[in-house]
Formats: C-alpha cells, structure tokens, sequence
C-alpha cells in the first residue's frame, strides 16, 4: 500500500450538501419569464380638456367594441375574431389609398442620434439614411387610430385576444416593410436604428378608451 | 495465482458504483437553476392563469417591475374573501382603492432616474370579467403609472 499520511477530506457527503442547496432553490425560486402585450396608458385628461377623440376623423378611425357576450363590433359591423387581424392590416397599411380608410401623411423617419449625449450640441434624433433615400420625399405615415372598447362584462380572455389579434396586424405590417427595406423579418433586425425607424414608420396606435357601458 | 484470486474473492458482489462525480453533476444542477430562476418574491393567495398570446414582448428589466395579481381567492381563502376576484398587492388582499399607495410606495423603493421605466405587470386570470380590469386601469391612470404589461403566456400551435 501506498503512505497513509496523505489524507483526504471525505468528500463522500458533497453530493448531500449540494443535493440539498439544489432542493432548497427549485423550491423557492420560479422560472416563469414575464412576457406579455406592452401598452402604454393615456394620462388622466385635465377637467376641462375636451375630448380629443372629436378631432379625429372617421376615416382615420377604427372602433373596435367588444360587448358583454364578447361579440365583437368593428366600425359598426359584426365580426369574428379570426378576421380582424386581416381587417386591421388593411386599416393600417390602407394599400390601394381607399377613400374610406386612413390618410396618410408624409414624414421624414427619424431615429435616434447615437451620437448624443445629454449637454451637446447635436440633434436628438437623426433621419434614417434607408429610408431618406428611398423616400426623398418621407415616408407615408398612416394617421390611423384603432379604438379599443369593452364592456365591463367582457372577458379578460377575449379582451387579450383582441389585443393580441391587433399587435398580431401591426407586426406583421411592420414586418412586411422591414422585409422591402431590410431584406429581414422585423424580429431579426440587429440594428437598433432600423428598428427605431420601423417603428416610427408604422407607429402602433391602440387607444383602450374611457370606460363605457356598451350594454347588451 | 493464488493472491489474485484472492483478491476477486474479497471484494465480491458486484462492485459499487463510482460515486465520486455526484457532487460535480449535482452542483452544475444548482448553478443551472440559480442562473435561470428568481427568487419567489410574493405568495400568491389567488389564482391566476393567465390568457395566452402570440406577440409578446419581454419584460427587460425585472427590479424595475411591479405587480397587481387579479383573481378568484384561493381556495383556503374563499372562506373569508368569498369567491369573487380579489386584487392582491404584494402579500395581501387589496381594493381598487390601495393601488395609488401601492404604486407610491413602489416607486418610493426604487432609485429616482429609473422612475419613469417602471412598469406595471398585471397577473389577470382570464376568467376575470373586465370591471375590475379597467377599475384598476383608471387608478393607474391617476397613479400616474402608465407603463403596464397584460402578463401572458406564449401560445404553443
């Protein structure tokens, strides 16, 4: 036998410790990764403020209701939820310039400067050179608004549908033109200033309206 | 000849197991779910499965997250909050009311140039009729909170 002088620490019992660290955290922590649909909420209206909703015109309007029994009504017709994606595709991009869907107004794209800094000189936001060359005169910016409404007797689950079914048309509209310009589905675009300037292409518009009894 | 054969009887059986890479595996295990979990933060008294969608957006920035979970109490609870969906902030059952407080004291916890990239995510149980819903809409609202994330889970096709 060899010396016995060189002893080693009984490492038998890691595998215990360690067993029991590995118990302790899948019972204490979670894995659930927080994802969902992103909005951002108007801020209170002022007392006296008129309502801005009057301004805009109809054409440039989408109302989206969903009543109680979570049927859904769209610019005064009813409609499944299968086809409103479609329908609201056809509302943003408004691809043969119809009368009745939205107007359009030329803009310049801008992106951010990333050469700003909080103090300097240089602009906030600079033009997107793609799109200032393929688009001297700026690009056609749709004023469309959609309108989201519900009764207080919808679903949660159908009014997250809906929502859903309108980020679904916007996204894929936006995927539609980062493809012409890019050559790349909007998801995979790397450049933080493409995809800046896709969104200020096609800018998601979702107003979730007062609260209103739509009833029955 | 003698001593091996000697030796074969001695050990006998079938031999054990090497043992001695266990702790190597088992710690991988531990760091793997140290890594890609988080901490447990609240008990949750009420039931929550939340809708599923398609597209989603990630929430990036998780201190900079609060939540407000909607829901039917769960079933311990049912005998003193009924059954009718409760809000719950933090470890206790809350009114539409207590959502300004909250979202005050929420904020007040967090460092002041990273206010304004607070975020709200609603925990909303799709069984929960949309009253409460857009109760707790227009308090954020006032709350002046105005980033909020409709928590749900990725749909599988």
């Amino acid at each position: 036998m060899a010396r016995q002088n060189k002893q080693e620490i009984n490492a038998g019992s890691m595998a215990d410790i360690a067993f029991l660290l590995l118990i302790f955290f899948l019972v204490t922590t979670t894995m659930d990764t927080d994802s969902g649909l992103s909005r951002q909420l108007p801020p209170m209206p002022e007392e006296e403020q008129p309502k801005e909703e009057n301004k805009i015109k109809e054409r440039n309007l989408l109302i989206v209701l969903i009543n109680k029994q979570d049927r859904l009504l769209v610019n005064g017709e009813q409609m499944l939820v299968n086809n409103l994606r479609e329908k609201t595709k056809e509302f943003i991009t408004n691809p043969g310039n119809s009368e009745n869907l939205p107007e359009k107004k030329y803009e310049v794209v801008k992106v951010k400067n990333p050469e700003f800094y909080p103090g300097s000189d240089l602009p906030k936001k600079v033009p997107h050179k793609l799109f200032e060359q393929r688009y001297p005169d700026g690009y056609p910016v749709s004023k469309g608004v959609i309108s989201l409404q519900n009764d207080r007797g919808t679903s949660y689950k159908r009014y997250i549908e809906v929502q859903n079914e309108l980020v679904a048309a916007y996204n894929e509209a936006r995927n539609e033109l980062s493809m012409r310009m890019f050559q790349k589905p909007y998801n995979e675009l790397s450049n933080e200033a493409d995809v800046d300037a896709i969104r200020a292409a096609i800018p998601q518009r979702i107003s979730e309206a007062e609260p209103k009894n739509i009833g029955e | 000849m003698a001593s091996k054969f000697e030796r074969k009887g001695k050990s006998g059986g079938t031999p054990g197991i090497n043992t001695a890479s266990l702790p190597d595996i088992v710690f991988m295990l531990l760091f793997f779910f140290m890594v890609s979990t988080t901490m447990r933060e609240t008990e949750l008294k009420v039931q929550v499965s939340v809708p599923e969608a398609t597209e989603l957006t990630k929430l990036k920035k998780k201190s900079l997250v609060s939540y407000i979970y909607v829901g039917q109490p769960k079933r311990n609870y049912q005998k003193f909050f009924g059954s009718e969906p409760r809000i719950q902030l933090n470890d206790a059952f809350k009114q539409v009311k207590d959502i300004p407080d909250y979202i005050a004291a929420e904020r007040e916890a967090r460092d002041e140039n990273e206010r304004p990239f607070m975020t709200t995510s609603l925990k909303i149980d799709e069984d929960v009729r949309m009253g409460i819903v857009t109760d707790i809409k227009q308090e954020l609202r006032k709350a002046n909170a105005l980033k909020i994330n409709y928590s749900t889970k990725k749909k599988i096709q």
